[in-house]
């Protein structure tokens, strides 16, 4: 079994059923929506194969590894592996695909059969998760800073041409900022090649960690890194063009940009900035942690501030993504194994949140949060899945995001407990604009324009059904999840030549203990 | 004086060069001798076969130079080695494209040429030529005249032969910049503002050859090289006379301060000549340039590297910014070739073998694109509703204005000129990022990372403007961009084309201004849509070669990156 080459094939499947869309003849393109749902269900399969095939036994290791020349010139391979951390992120993307390709079912100007722009929004899904898929499997510097520019265009489109009426602006800010950030990142990583063995395979991850690096060119090259990531994930103060980004553009789009893409930031940190530059990390902690504490309290307060329901999730997201970095950076095994799980948490969350703010805003016609009201006993089923997947946003225990929040602020305790302090404002924070949005939205008296309004239709309770189901899961049985991520992260803190330390308390099953963390 | 001795001529390895300029002398030959109506195939055969010669030659070249580093033909007149080859190859290669684009007779059967260059606009005689069918094939002689002198160009270490060369190649391009159909005068005077600075720039060159031999005593790179190495007390002539000779190249690859010339010649001339000439051109005088700096005055790197640190940045930064406000699609893709002039300039800072390889591979990567792009340029015109209802194609819309909704309504053209801009952005997976991958760790490793800084924050302010484009094609109507209902285009009416005013409209097309169409008050622009012309298919075929060198260099550029590193080898 794991012979097979399972992680081309999860790239090239999407590929193909991107290259499908594109090229389905008139005739079949009634059928669009099940080619691509084919797809996404088909990449979702092959996920579970190489779930099968990987040991998780040795979680921490890279697995399902293929090597093969690319570019020897240049030194580049094409080299793919997965440890843990990197096939939870693979997971939740192929799940999260065919969800997306469900909420678009009537995008696009598609309510009664398909048009061509919803086959090429699909398409355009399709090639983006063979992006994403081998983002989180390269196990070379090149092919990752590739992937991690060219899944930028798909995106590019996805917000420019299928958003709404400022789209342009969204998605041209969107791109300068990424772009921005990653050629600064090129200068890295050229850089960096040139510290390294050379040859042809001078850009393989593992011959480019443990490098003697002079502690000032370590200092720079992790700053041309760790800015691209920064942007990517995104953080205060470069996170500005998440909001417009998420408001303009579709549900599904939004879906994937901030409950994917903008992992790679976070994965990009944990997998190349920490064992690359393992004492530039150090150096520059302090700085991130007070960035990241800063991240969560800001966009948590920004969030309780927005009157667009989509720049509202936008911010929310800006706090949970400093909740992660300050779990990767606070060098613990608890809080890296925290933030890789809360990596995987955050998609199916704030996921579901997007798509389900897209299906109100689909019927009203707006996002805007005054447009809503008493919408709970007009939609009650509707409401009823925005309240469970917005208690998830606010880590609610019994769902998936409070293991990894509690875990990130307990391992960051260990270490900071400073830090770890402000930040649990954060949750005290996620609880007021979930609650209340919850609130504008859907209590109150019935506004008599929204009273004629449908509930959940049954395809979009298929949507929302899935991560709900798994949330809870993983919320009540987070151990699996967890073996996949802890041993990534106990090998992560050795690779810093740092000491583990570890909370008073076995967190072992989370789930149940309380905050007695001394 | 004694008896002469002839030569000994290795001829085999000049055949590249050879069958390009001979097939140009038997072009001329053709345009005496054969009857009009059959020359335009006789000389799209002789100019095809002979380029593809070329290619072919350079193939049957290629292992004995592997194997040999290469010979020295002529005493130094001549060198092929290994960059010679790649260069020759990618001249051929880009002319030959271009050929296609010159030969494509886009709208009712007309090419980009005028009917009868030596028509005054406007003439009863050039509507005349016109009527007749007239046209002007001496066009593919020209093109032959030019690529041989660029083949040339980058394959002499002798400075004479190099001056020579500089003159072979640039007065054909000045003619053919003045031939385009539509807009003559606009053509005429980018011509002869080419001609007037290239002949200066040509003085300053052979006065900087004068001194350099004044100073050495020969005209061989080598000797000169060699003669660097003992201070002989006249260090002045050396200095002077190598900046002065650097200026010339510089004009020649369009790098600031010498780059004033590029955006009017490459927007007043027929398109099908700029995309020869900003490909080409480059490519020759890049060549060159590697091998004056690498060859002739290696032992004077430390002192040229202040004056090819400076060009090299103030080029990346003008041509970035000043791309960033241009209107017009020519005048645009004109700054952005000054910008990528700058790349290729850190490349050659490095002063490395990986540098060679870097900027020989850039230049092919640049060229496709090049090429591409301005095929693209030359297809997509303005559309009238004629006398009887059918459409009729004019001239080129190139106001970026009229390029607005191209995406939806011609998606595979605009598909295809999006590839070739994110390959000028350097986005992964095209040959432009590779290019730039290349020559920025040979900027690095060379001890350059600031140049490569400087040249990745240029490409993030560069990508703006091109993403600019992309923006206009795909997320904008028509309707909504600025400019078309009527108003002047800026760039054309600020940029300074003095002379250029309404009446010189030829008469062959009166819709078919100078480019500010709300001065035309004779029938108001809006009539015109923009349309992607079909033509004979050659230029379509051209633009299709050139997106698929873009897809497989960047995708898999192993062979061609493995191809030029196994020569890249300078000869002395």
């Amino acid at each position: 079994m794991s012979n097979l080459p399972w992680l081309t094939a999860l790239v090239v499947l999407p590929l193909l059923g991107a290259v499908a869309l594109w090229l389905l003849p008139a005739g079949a393109r009634p059928r669009t929506r099940a080619v691509a749902l084919g797809f996404a269900l088909a990449e979702v399969a092959l996920v579970v194969g190489a779930f099968a095939a990987f040991d998780t036994g040795a979680a921490a290791t890279h697995q399902l590894v293929e090597t093969a020349p690319w570019i020897p010139a240049l030194g580049v391979s094409w080299a793919l592996g997965v440890d843990g951390v990197g096939l939870a992120l693979i997971a939740m993307s192929a799940v999260l695909v065919p969800l997306v390709v469900l909420a678009a079912w009537r995008e696009q100007g598609s309510a009664d059969g398909p048009t061509d722009r919803l086959r090429h929004y699909l398409a355009l899904v399709l090639l983006l998760e063979a992006f994403i898929v081998l983002v989180f499997a390269a196990r070379d510097v090149f092919l990752f800073y590739v992937v991690f520019e060219a899944m930028l265009i798909p995106v590019y489109f996805m917000i420019g041409a299928f958003g709404g009426a400022q789209r342009r602006y969204a998605a041209v800010k969107f791109l300068l900022y990424s772009l921005a950030g990653g050629l600064i990142m090129l200068v890295g990583v050229i850089a960096l090649y040139l510290q390294g063995p050379g040859g042809p395979e001078g850009f393989l991850t593992e011959n480019l960690v443990g490098l003697d690096l002079d502690p000032t060119v370590e200092k720079w090259l992790f700053l041309s890194f760790f800015l691209a990531f920064a942007i990517k994930a995104p953080m205060f103060p470069v996170h500005t063009w998440l909001p417009d980004a998420a408001q303009q553009a579709p549900a599904g789009t939004s879906t994937l940009l901030v409950g994917v893409l903008d992992k790679v930031g976070t994965f990009g940190m944990l997998t190349l900035c920490l064992p690359l530059f393992p004492e530039a990390s150090r150096w520059a902690a302090p700085a991130i942690i007070v960035l990241a504490v800063v991240s969560v309290l800001y966009g948590a307060l920004l969030a309780i501030g927005q009157k667009d329901m989509m720049r509202l999730v936008a911010y929310t997201s800006v706090s949970h993504f400093g909740f992660i970095v300050l779990g990767i950076f606070a060098f613990t095994s608890t809080s890296i194994a925290g933030s890789s799980f809360y990596m995987v948490n955050h998609g199916l969350s704030t996921g579901a949140l997007f798509l389900l703010v897209g299906f109100l805003a689909a019927r009203r016609g707006s996002q805007q949060i005054v447009d809503f009201g008493g919408l709970q006993k007009v939609v009650p089923v509707m409401a009823g899945l925005f309240l469970v997947v917005g208690l998830s946003a606010l880590s609610l225990p019994g769902l998936s995001t409070f293991v990894s929040e509690f875990l990130v602020i307990v391992g960051t305790f260990a270490r900071h407990p400073a830090a770890a302090v402000v930040a649990t404002l954060g949750v005290v924070l996620a609880a007021i604009y979930v609650l209340w949005l919850y609130q504008r939205v859907f209590t109150g008296p019935v506004r008599p324009e929204l009273a004629e309004l449908p509930d959940a239709s049954g395809r979009e309770r298929w949507v929302v059904g899935p991560l709900i189901a798994l949330m809870l899961v993983l919320g009540f049985l987070p151990g699996p999840a967890l073996d996949l991520v802890r041993p990534p992260a106990v090998e992560s803190v050795a690779q810093l030549g740092l000491d583990d330390v570890q909370p008073a308390v076995s967190t072992a099953t989370p789930a149940g203990t309380e905050g007695s963390d001394q | 004086m004694s008896g002469f001795t002839a030569p000994e001529i290795a001829w085999g390895p000049m055949t590249p060069l050879l069958v390009v300029l001979l097939a140009a002398v038997v072009g001329v030959l053709v345009e005496a001798f054969v009857p009009a109506a059959r020359r335009r195939t006789v000389q799209l055969v002789l100019t095809l076969g002979a380029l593809a010669g070329a290619l072919l030659a350079v193939a049957a070249l290629w292992s004995d130079v592997e194997r040999t580093g290469g010979t020295d033909v002529l005493a130094g007149s001549l060198v092929v080695d290994g960059p010679t080859l790649v260069l020759q190859a990618t001249i051929a290669l880009l002319a030959l494209l271009s050929t296609l684009l010159f030969a494509d007779r886009v709208a009712g059967g007309e090419d980009a040429f005028a009917p009868s260059a030596a028509a005054v606009p406007g003439s009863d005689y050039e509507e005349l030529a016109r009527r007749k069918g007239l046209r002007q094939t001496e066009v593919y002689p020209l093109l032959l005249f030019a690529t041989g002198g660029m083949m040339l160009f980058p394959a002499t270490t002798d400075l004479l032969t190099l001056f020579v060369a500089l003159e072979v190649l640039s007065l054909p391009l000045y003619l053919l910049s003045g031939m385009g159909r539509r807009r003559r005068l606009l053509s005429q005077e980018a011509s002869m503002k080419y001609f007037l600075l290239g002949a200066f720039v040509s003085a300053l060159m052979l006065f900087g050859i004068g001194l350099l031999y004044g100073y050495a005593g020969s005209l061989r790179y080598a000797d000169i090289a060699a003669a660097t190495t003992t201070p002989n007390g006249m260090e002045g002539l050396l200095v002077v006379g190598a900046l002065l000779l650097l200026a010339g190249l510089f004009f020649k690859v369009g790098a600031v301060p010498f780059h004033m010339w590029t955006p009017d010649v490459y927007q007043g001339a027929p398109t099908p000549v700029t995309a020869f000439m900003a490909a080409c051109t480059k490519v020759a005088a890049f060549g060159a340039l590697l091998r004056v700096v690498y060859g002739m005055l290696p032992t004077m790197a430390w002192d040229l590297e202040v004056v090819l640190w400076i060009v090299a940045i103030v080029t990346m930064v003008v041509g970035t910014v000043a791309a960033l406000v241009q209107t017009d699609v020519k005048r645009l893709l004109a700054y952005s070739s000054i910008a990528h002039a700058g790349f290729v300039l850190a490349g050659i800072v490095a002063l490395d073998e990986a540098g060679i390889t870097a900027v020989l591979f850039y230049l092919l990567a640049y060229g496709a694109a090049t090429v591409g792009a301005f095929g693209l340029v030359s297809l997509v015109r303005e559309q009238r509703t004629g006398d009887d209802d059918a459409p009729v194609v004019l001239g080129e819309a190139t106001r970026l204005s009229q390029w607005a909704g191209l995406g939806r309504s011609h998606p595979l053209a605009a598909v295809t000129f999006t590839l070739f801009l994110l390959s000028f952005a350097g986005i992964p997976l095209t040959a432009g990022f590779v290019g730039k991958f290349a020559v920025f760790s040979a900027a690095v490793e060379g001890g350059a990372w600031q140049l490569a800084l400087v040249g990745v924050l240029a490409s993030a302010a560069a990508a703006f403007f091109y993403v600019r484009i992309i923006v206009l094609m795909f997320f904008t109507d028509p309707q909504e961009a600025p400019g078309v209902a009527g108003e002047p285009a800026p760039g054309l009416t600020s940029d300074a084309t003095p002379g250029v005013t309404p009446e010189v409209t030829t008469a062959v097309e009166p819709a078919d201004t100078v480019g500010a169409p709300a001065v035309a008050v004779a029938e108001p622009v809006r009539a015109a849509r923009t349309t992607v012309a079909a033509g004979e298919g050659l230029t379509a075929v051209a633009v299709g070669v050139c997106a698929v060198l873009t897809v497989v260099l960047g995708v898999a550029p192993s062979a061609v990156l493995d191809a030029i590193a196994s020569v890249a080898l300078l000869l002395p």
